[in-house]
């Protein structure tokens, strides 16, 4: 299904056949008011018809294969560092996904207001994962929420964190798997 | 990679499995998505009142002696819908990394819709009849009074926005709140749209 909010550029040109759709109607309306009913009713109709138009982005897409490269019997870590960690220990050999929550205060969250945080996050990440060798990306603004989405593609078989013990207590309440801290 | 080489590493796979592409959906879109849709079940029972007092109750529309500054509602459709044009120009703009554009942009949509809500409130002053004079102006003021509600929520996303481009928060890159603001603003206008072809010209 056509979806005119996917972005901006979308609904401004929603916007415009909005605008034709309802030029058509009046004029048809001022000529004759059951030729601007029946008008209506068609611009109506080809609108839901211009919905169903274009499938789901990505629905026809084979689906997607999972290529996990772990070997059997090597751990899978995934490491959750707040903005400005320098280094994490982690198991030696192990298979590391590192994930940056972006932090954000309240207010900077409520306003949208995250692009700095998520730039700090995304200079730490790419930091890590360098000195890591292991692969990092920038997750939610609150680091429980970051850990269940990076476990949702990331089978790991433990959770280190590299925060304070609030942040080890919010994720251990949150994930079914061992949580430790670094 | 071959077929058996692919068996293997999907038996590999432990913990949950990958998401469907639906659930991908960004927080704040999806928020959006939500809000907009609220917004038009608010705005559809409002259009219901509308329609039952015109078409059931048979009530002129507008009832005699008052008449509806159409002329007004015109012009301010105009600017309505130029500052749409200026908001998708400041979008366009910054994914091109023209920031100053982007400014420009926004600063523009936001004088355009200033004046449209200020034209709105002008007009209503002018309007000679109140929301005591029956269900027609019942029913103007409430529809045309939402939709200005939801242009003055408008113009404050836009104040947000400009401030923020201003200080530099958006780029090529990271424009999401230029993107999600502009969304709520054609919103907004779609919704004029609706009500100006109803209320004023049908």
């Amino acid at each position: 299904m056509r979806n005119p909010l996917r972005s901006e550029a979308d609904m401004y040109r929603f916007l415009w056949i909005i605008v034709g759709g309802a030029i058509v109607i009046v004029v048809s309306a001022v000529i004759h008011k059951w030729l601007g009913v029946g008008v209506a009713v068609i611009a109506f109709a080809a609108l839901g018809w211009w919905f169903f138009q274009e499938p789901v982005p990505g629905s026809s897409d084979p689906p997607q294969a999972e290529v996990l490269a772990t070997p059997q019997g090597r751990r899978r870590v995934l490491v959750v560092a707040p903005p400005g960690t320098e280094s994490v220990a982690v198991p030696e050999g192990a298979d590391v996904l590192v994930v940056v929550p972006a932090l954000a205060s309240k207010l900077e969250a409520v306003t949208g207001a995250v692009d700095d945080r998520r730039a700090d996050a995304e200079a730490t990440a790419a930091a890590l994962s360098a000195r890591l060798s292991a692969r990092a990306e920038v997750g939610a603004d609150d680091p429980a929420l970051a850990a269940e989405d990076a476990l949702r593609v990331f089978g790991a078989d433990e959770v280190v964190v590299a925060g304070d013990d609030e942040m080890v207590d919010a994720i251990r309440e949150r994930v079914a798997i061992p949580v430790s801290r670094a | 990679m071959s077929a058996a080489a692919h068996v293997e590493h999907h038996e590999e796979h432990h913990g949950p499995p990958v998401p469907h592409y639906s659930s991908k959906i960004k927080p704040e879109t999806l928020g959006m998505y939500l809000f907009i849709a609220s917004e038009i079940m608010l705005f559809g029972s409002f259009f219901t009142a509308y329609f039952f007092v015109r078409i059931v109750n048979g009530t002129p529309w507008p009832t005699p002696p008052y008449e509806l500054p159409v002329f007004v509602a015109a012009i301010n459709t105009a600017i309505l819908m130029t500052s749409s044009a200026t908001m998708h120009w400041a979008t366009v703009a910054i994914k091109r990394g023209n920031v100053w554009g982007m400014r420009a942009g926004l600063t523009l949509t936001f004088l355009m819709g200033l004046s449209f809500l200020i034209s709105q409130i002008y007009e209503y002053l002018r309007a000679g009849f109140a929301t005591k004079d029956g269900a027609f102006p019942t029913i103007f003021f409430c529809l045309t009074g939402l939709h200005g509600a939801h242009v003055f929520v408008g113009l404050s996303i836009l104040l947000f926005m400009t401030i923020r481009a201003y200080r530099g928060h958006f780029s090529a890159e990271h424009h999401h709140g230029v993107e999600i603001g502009g969304i709520y603003w054609h919103f907004v206008d779609v919704m004029w749209i609706v009500v100006f072809a109803t209320v004023y010209l049908l």
